[in-house]
């Protein structure tokens, strides 16, 4: 008893650190909601912009001076533009990445644990910029002497996000594969289906929910990404109308002018704006990933 | 097409797939490392960099580079081992509980240039700091904890439940148990978190634009006196790491020799990856080799 005691005073200040920092990632998560939230709700607030304009509207002149009638605050082509590289770059590397995780679990687990998986974890670690310097001094120089245009657009911030989001999808996926029961394969093959039989019609609608998981995490992955993307697309004002024209995102919009901007400023504002629709769409996107996950769980 | 064509043909589409992405790392690889080794020499690693004259190195941002992970190593580290020991060993599931995950998957979602952000607001306005490696190195913490707080309770949680009870039927306390059993045990798996922070935090760019500044400053390699300004040492002066070099010289670079420098700084930071890489996969290896002993 009197030994328990004995550790009670130690006992007592030290064992609070880790709910403390618990808090911290608590606290700061929800600081950093707030703050971008006050900042980025000032362009509707302060400036009056309003939110129609601002999602519908591609007239971008936010350093209009007031007597040509203020500034012009439309963010549309920010927004299609992100779309529009997001998915041309998940379209690309879903299936690929889908295939490789089968590859990985069922095809050659032998030479998917000896190749691939470290070639994925490479790929995974290889610096943002480094993707865009490659981007740039490879796509981009690519697409100008074979395909035409200027080199800078969609397409080339398609590829490169496309080879950036590779890892994040098969590593996921690999983890939904493999959590597919043995028996149930077993039990397919025994029944007289073809490996590819029992892979397309078992395991695959089984593993559909986390492959869809894996493929929105990567997706979130490609809409947040700035510099590659910023230094391979243009950055021009316009809304494209094919595969090799420029245009700019959200994240590139945002990189290239918060340092040029005063902060207060409606263009200033703008930014935070973009911030915060981009902090919202990473919410959504683990909303979804999260309903995604529940409803396989209870299948 | 009868059921066993179908089966090779698919056999073989997936053997593809594997190969495309084998050839996509062994280009990119291949690429870097041929256009930038033979840029880098001591003089290129060791040497001033230059703003309008070529001929620079990349010396200041490999410091920088360095000097800001371990800055945000010294953060995450505690941290992030803390709230996994809270997550593993003591929370009970419940809203609580729910708030921390809902929290952890947020912030590990979040795009860097939005962590950015919130860092030039509150580590650079709000503090009244300006641009510094420590406003840099507190939005790699945000970045890097939710990575340090999983893979450590992964290894946590892998300690098997009769050391605890062991432990415990000794008379050792919780906490007794915590220090002197479970943590070292899982050492290995929390040493693991680290260096796969410290990768991520080597290559990010986006969220240190405007916190860790995109200057060097003039700097002074011998003056080791850490309040100096000019002191290399001194955590509240802006700092340039080689990745955001590589994207500062290419938008707003005005030295004739960009490419070189370029290509330098990116097999630089590619050969730093790798090693990070092979050192993960070393330590997995032998925390393997050591459960299976136990």
């Amino acid at each position: 008893m009197a030994e328990h005691k004995g550790h009670r005073p130690r006992r007592a200040w030290i064992e609070f650190i880790p709910p403390v920092c618990a808090g911290v990632l608590v606290l700061t998560t929800l600081a950093i909601v707030v703050f971008i939230a006050q900042r980025g709700l000032a362009t509707f607030v302060v400036d009056r912009v309003s939110p129609l304009e601002f999602f519908l509207s591609s007239l971008w002149k936010p350093d209009r001076p007031v007597s040509a009638g203020g500034p012009a605050l439309g963010a549309l082509t920010f927004i299609l533009g992100s779309v529009l590289v997001t998915g041309l770059a998940v379209l690309l590397a879903a299936p690929l990445s889908v295939m490789t995780a089968f590859f990985i679990v069922e095809i050659a687990p032998a030479a998917g644990r000896r190749f691939i998986q470290p070639a994925v974890e490479i790929l995974a670690g290889i610096p943002s910029v480094v993707y865009g310097w490659v981007g740039l001094s490879v796509i981009v120089v690519f697409i100008r002497e074979r395909l035409g245009g200027l080199g800078f657009s969609v397409l080339a911030g398609a590829l490169v996000l496309a080879v950036m989001i590779v890892p994040t999808i098969v590593s996921v996926a690999t983890e939904a594969v493999r959590s597919f029961p043995q028996e149930a394969k077993e039990a397919a093959l025994a029944l007289g289906s073809t490996r590819w039989q029992m892979l397309r019609w078992v395991v695959f609608p089984a593993v559909l929910p986390g492959l869809l998981t894996a493929i929105i995490l990567g997706m979130a992955r490609a809409f947040g990404e700035a510099l590659a993307v910023q230094m391979v697309i243009g950055n021009t004002h316009t809304i494209p109308h094919s595969l090799l024209d420029q245009t700019i995102t959200l994240t590139s919009g945002i990189t290239l002018d918060m340092g040029y901007t005063v902060i207060g400023t409606p263009w200033n504002n703008a930014l935070w704006s973009m911030a915060l629709l981009l902090l919202l769409i990473s919410l959504a996107f683990i909303l979804v990933s999260r309903t995604i996950a529940r409803r396989g769980v209870l299948r | 097409m009868n059921n066993k064509t179908a089966d090779k043909l698919a056999t073989w589409a997936f053997w593809l797939t594997a190969g495309i992405i084998l050839l996509v790392l062994a280009l990119l690889v291949g690429y870097i490392l041929y256009q930038g080794l033979p840029v880098l020499t001591p003089q290129f690693l060791f040497g001033r960099s230059e703003s309008i004259r070529a001929g620079g190195g990349i010396g200041p941002q490999l410091f920088d580079s360095f000097y800001l992970l371990v800055l945000s190593l010294a953060l995450t580290v505690p941290l992030g081992v803390g709230a996994a020991i809270y997550l593993s060993e003591y929370a009970r599931p419940g809203r609580l509980l729910e708030l921390i995950r809902t929290s952890t998957e947020t912030l590990a979602s979040l795009p860097s240039i939005v962590a950015g952000l919130f860092g030039l607001l509150v580590f650079v306005n709000l503090t009244g700091w300006g641009y510094s490696l420590v406003a840099g190195a507190l939005v790699l913490t945000l970045l890097n904890l939710p990575v340090m707080v999983r893979v450590s309770e992964d290894a946590l949680r892998a300690v098997p439940v009769s050391l605890r009870e062991a432990s415990l039927a000794l008379g050792a306390t919780k906490w007794q148990t915590i220090w002197h059993v479970l943590l070292p045990v899982a050492l290995p798996g929390i040493v693991t978190g680290g260096i796969i922070t410290a990768g991520r935090a080597l290559g990010e760019a986006a969220a240190l634009l405007y916190t860790a500044g995109q200057s060097i400053g003039a700097l002074d390699f011998h003056n080791w006196d850490i309040t100096s300004p000019r002191s290399p040492l001194n955590p509240f002066r802006p700092g340039e790491t080689m990745a955001v070099h590589i994207w500062k010289v290419n938008t707003e670079g005005k030295i004739p020799d960009i490419r070189r420098v370029a290509d330098g700084t990116a097999a630089a930071l590619v050969l730093v990856v790798l090693l990070f890489n092979a050192a993960v996969r070393w330590l997995t290896r032998r925390l393997q080799r050591r459960l299976q002993g136990v």
